[in-house]
């Protein structure tokens, strides 16, 4: 299987990506653009991740906050109660929440289309209601982290850039993963659910057991990149990890790119984080940010349904076999 | 001949900015102008605009023998804790601000505070009144406004003088500052000796207060504390009104603050809110305007009255300019033992930070006043009630029962 | 205890104008398989329209029902041919993310304009007392209307032409077309009805609580709780789940902490999909 990839040259590309993500801050120490690429790297994640069930699978997730915020909690819970190291509270969030995730999965999975679409806004609903009832986790007051937590990875500057290198490492993980899936039987059985589930079944694709899989696998490395970001944050509440806009953003994030492509969602997510930063700041549209947004993607969703990359591999028919 | 102006024109310019960075002080901030916070963080914002439109038309913070003007760069949080984190991180790195207000409300200054002590950035916090994100170790917070325990001191107080066998239903929303400032009420009425019959929490996105009313009602409760922020205690007013509940206290946080409130007519009436300020205290201010000459200022400048939250972001910006005078300069650690240092009393009253370690910036000195709607010259108003020595009128106990 | 029955009472009460709320969401799944995400903004929409009738014309509140109604249904036009008509056969998803945008437009531009301070309407209604506990007069006149609306609205879509062709593209777009039913005008006229329904329900939720500009998301997701329980496409399923829903409201608070009725209400959701996949009282593929 690794030969395999190493000799696509999408591969490659995403190295690169991944590369420049490294060295273009630190090379310059430039501790704004670390900021920046910081989230663009947030987005590519929560994206990917999620184009796995969507783009492969064909299932809507609109809840895949919650894998993001209780891998969040996890790690941040682990840390601060516990005093666990932040490598080993990460991977303990990730295989916690990919462990519920399964579990949910269990029940939810039988659901179609839109019906499993509210059900995914049912579980963050009723997650963020529990965890805000859930004393041990702080409750609706939520947790604090002391200053103190930055001191094993070298005080808060160094910790900041640590922290930074390892979300880098997570979207590319994500990356890698979610291209490896497409190119292998499992992302085409995957991909032949998306077209018609009953016509799979049929023809021999154990589809409760890829479904279950994928939506398990699509939680793990947003749970870890959760923990990353709220033990960055050194505070994590109810309302901040289970945001429900953030994921309705990696949806559209997701569609703009171009659903299934993995090339697309990556610049869709940076692209949509670039505009967004820029309409957060700019004096003229901030007040007019939910209105651009809006307007942008009534214009996509009407006029170029397939995405951005739909678009290109359209005009460039050549490009489909280089950016996937 | 014109080379030569070009050229000196071209000089000016390039050294203009230059110069004219040395004498600005650049205050970073966000504010929420979108989102649920949206109408308290205004009155923030313009208490902190005044502050700027009075300084630098004085000529601006004089230290060390310079004038320095006043510049803000401020941002929309949208209310997300996420974004404020953001933002305060682009306005230290990118917009070089040198100094920081907070945003509205406890849940985004503790994210806030978490980038500025990163960066070790003095920031003021006039819009957060939980104690917790000054127990993590700061060293450059510093609260302007009375803490979120001692929200509800006074309402007890005044509660049991009027009623030592009151029987209360505290009802309050699960955020994070309503929780700190209703835990702190409950031991203080205990320790008072006053019976709590009723103690729930509900969703701050709760819209519907009827069953939670009937709760009340079959609690046999005469007294009411608690609320939220904004919509759910002005729901909560209409629908103990509605439903006849009858209370003969009722003390609703934050909501009833905000002249909006006066909209929901008899309901409204006595009902008494906790606040930082209220137009008619009268503190005698060893610098910076008295309170009548805020109010007006505020007023000529708006066109709206001033609320409380102007009132504290006034006032931050009044404090931060008073240490960076005494300290006679902007570098940080001397602004901060100046600020450490500070003890003095401004219309909006007596500010002292703490400087425990353990609990560095709270507010130690200054003290909420408890404000009542009341019928005046038959309009609502809000009237100050205690304590005796800031009050413009007399608490009104019991509540007249609801006639319709 | 009677404190118990006055919970549930009133849950049942408000169930009835939530039954409301879902209704026009309900009617546009079932009638082109389109989830409505302006729905909420719709909502507000009719709640604003009510404050500002109220304190513009001074006219008594609930005679803004008809212009809201009207109103609402040529907005719910105009929303069809810019959002919806060209989703109409795609899947889902796509509609999906066409109404979400324009939700963003709508909710910047109202946030924009009316920030996000509370609204309230002031109405006063004698109430019936029952020993110590009060069921509003407004609560019970907006419960009663919402039935009337959800009753005209059965009559509609039963004894009319018009509803039976309703139904008919509702159940088959394709055999109806071919028996001569203009489909696209009778999608519009669907969707312009589904709005009205949240403007109405919107006016009637301002009666009844304080509002703002936000305050709509909340109603679209107890309309989705709804619409699950009563079945997709179902009107007079909608008003029973409404009123399932504020029964259960009603009859948890009296028991339960507060703060726990959210977690229960989101757990029941998601178990009744589970268990029932098209909805408690749904009928196979017909409205």
């Amino acid at each position: 299987m690794l030969l395999h990839l190493l000799r696509r040259p999408f591969f490659w590309i995403i190295t690169a990506v991944v590369a420049g993500f490294v060295l273009i801050p630190a090379l310059g120490n430039d501790v704004e653009m670390r900021e920046s690429l910081l989230l663009a790297a947030l987005y590519i994640t929560l994206a990917s991740n999620l184009n796995l069930m969507l783009g492969y699978a064909g299932y809507i997730n609109f809840g895949s906050i919650v894998f993001f915020g209780l891998g969040g909690y996890v790690c941040v819970w682990l840390v601060n109660a516990h005093a666990w190291p932040l490598w080993l509270s990460l991977l303990a969030a990730g295989t916690s929440v990919s462990a519920l995730a399964l579990f949910f999965g269990l029940g939810i999975l039988r659901l179609r289309g839109a019906f499993f679409a509210l059900s995914t806004i049912g579980i963050v609903e009723a997650v963020q209601a529990f965890v805000q009832n859930f004393e041990p986790w702080g409750g609706s007051a939520g947790i604090y982290l002391s200053s103190s937590i930055f001191q094993p990875l070298g005080g808060p500057s160094r910790a900041l850039w640590v922290i930074y290198f390892l979300m880098v490492a997570v979207m590319g993980l994500s990356l890698y993963l979610s291209y490896a899936i497409k190119i292998s039987k499992f992302g085409l059985g995957l991909l032949a659910i998306g077209q018609n589930e009953d016509a799979a079944a049929i023809l021999g694709v154990p589809t409760p057991l890829y479904k279950a899989l994928i939506y398990s696998a699509s939680a793990f490395l947003p749970a870890i990149t959760g923990g990353l970001y709220f033990f960055k944050s050194a505070f994590i509440q109810p309302s901040d990890a289970f945001d429900l806009s953030l994921s309705t953003e990696a949806l559209v994030v997701a569609m703009l790119g171009g659903q299934g492509t993995v090339s697309g969602v990556a610049l869709g997510a940076y692209l949509y984080e670039e505009l967004r930063g820029y309409l957060l700041t700019s004096d003229t549209f901030s007040h007019f940010q939910l209105v651009v947004a809006g307007v942008l993607l009534l214009v996509i969703v009407l006029f170029f349904p397939s995405g951005l990359m739909g678009f290109i591999h359209s005009r460039f028919p050549r490009s489909q076999k280089v950016l996937e | 001949m014109k080379r030569l102006c070009l050229f000196a024109v071209a000089l000016v310019f390039c050294t203009a900015p230059a110069l004219a960075e040395d004498d600005t002080i650049t205050i970073g901030m966000t504010n929420s102008q979108t989102g649920p916070l949206n109408v308290d963080s205004l009155g923030q914002q313009r208490g902190y605009e005044l502050w700027r439109d009075q300084v630098n038309a004085a000529g601006g913070i004089k230290a060390g023998g310079k004038s320095f003007k006043v510049k803000f760069i401020s941002y929309d949080d949208q209310s997300v804790g996420g974004r404020v984190q953001q933002l305060y991180t682009r306005l230290i790195n990118q917009d070089k601000a040198q100094f920081l207000f907070s945003p509205y409300s406890s849940g985004l200054v503790a994210p806030a505070a978490v980038i500025t002590e990163q960066y070790g950035k003095i920031m003021i916090d006039s819009g957060g009144a939980e104690a917790k994100p000054f127990e993590q170790g700061n060293k450059y917070l510093f609260q302007v406004i009375t803490q979120a325990d001692y929200y509800l001191s006074g309402a007890v107080e005044a509660l049991k003088a009027k009623d030592p066998h009151a029987k209360i239903a505290v009802v309050y929303s699960d955020d994070p500052f309503s929780k700190t400032v209703l835990a702190a009420a409950k031991a203080q009425a205990k320790k008072a000796g006053l019976e709590i019959v009723l103690d729930e929490s509900y969703a701050p996105s709760t819209t519907d207060f009827g069953p939670i009313v009937n709760k009340i009602i079959s609690s046999n409760a005469t007294a009411f504390l608690g609320g939220g922020h904004y919509s759910d205690g002005a729901t909560l007013a209409r629908q103990m009104y509605d439903q006849k509940a009858s209370l003969k206290w009722v003390s609703i946080l934050v909501a009833p603050g905000d002249d909006k409130f006066g909209e929901l007519g008899p309901a409204a009436l006595g009902v008494t809110v906790p606040s930082q300020w209220e137009v008619q205290v009268s503190y005698k201010p060893q610098f910076g305007p008295t309170t009548p000459e805020f109010a007006k200022a505020f007023q000529d400048k708006f066109n709206a009255r001033a609320d409380y939250h102007a009132a504290s972001g006034y006032t931050s910006g009044a404090i931060l300019q008073h240490a960076i005078e005494q300290a006679g300069s902007v570098d940080p650690e001397k602004v901060t033992a100046a600020l450490n240092a500070t003890d003095v009393t401004t219309f909006f009253g007596h500010v002292k930070f703490d400087t425990d370690p353990a609990r560095h910036g709270l507010q130690a000195a200054h003290q909420m006043v408890l404000a009542q709607w009341q019928m005046v010259n038959g309009k609502l108003g809000r009237q100050v009630v205690w304590p005796d020595a800031a009050k413009s009128a007399n608490l009104i106990y019991p509540i007249p029962p609801a006639t319709q | 205890m009677f404190g118990i029955l006055a919970s549930i009472i009133d849950g049942v009460l408000v169930g009835l104008v939530y039954g409301l709320a879902a209704m026009g969401l309900t009617l546009i799944w079932g009638v082109m398989d389109v989830i409505n995400l302006t729905h909420g903004a719709m909502i507000v929409a009719g709640m604003f329209g009510l404050y500002l009738l109220v304190s513009g014309l001074g006219i008594p509140p609930y005679l803004a029902l008809p212009p809201v109604l009207i109103g609402g249904f040529f907005v719910g036009v105009a929303l069809y041919w810019i959002a919806v008509h060209r989703m109409v056969g795609r899947p889902p998803l796509m509609s999906l993310l066409s109404t979400f945008a324009v939700n963003l437009v709508l909710i910047g531009v109202g946030t924009a304009v009316w920030g996000t301070a509370l609204f309230n309407v002031a109405v006063s209604l004698p109430g019936i007392s029952i020993n110590r506990y009060t069921f509003p007069g407004a609560h019970i006149l907006a419960a009663v209307l919402a039935a009337v609306i959800a009753g005209a609205l059965y009559l509609f879509l039963h004894r009319t032409r018009l509803g039976k062709a309703v139904r008919a593209v509702a159940n088959n777009r394709e055999a109806a077309e071919l028996v001569g039913i203009p489909t696209t005008r009778v999608l519009a006229l669907s969707v312009g009805f589904g709005v009205a329904l949240a403007g109405v329900s919107g006016v009637l939720i301002g009666t009844l609580f304080p509002f703002t500009v936000l305050s709509g998301d909340g109603y679209q997701l107890k309309g989705f709780v709804v619409t699950v329980l009563g079945g997709f496409g179902n009107p007079v399923g909608a008003l029973l789940g409404g009123v399932a829903l504020g029964l259960l409201e009603g009859a948890i608070t009296p028991f339960v902490p507060v703060s726990w009725t959210l977690v229960i209400e989101f757990v029941l959701f998601v178990l009744v999909l589970i268990a029932f996949p098209g909805g408690v009282f749904a009928r196979r593929g017909s409205m």
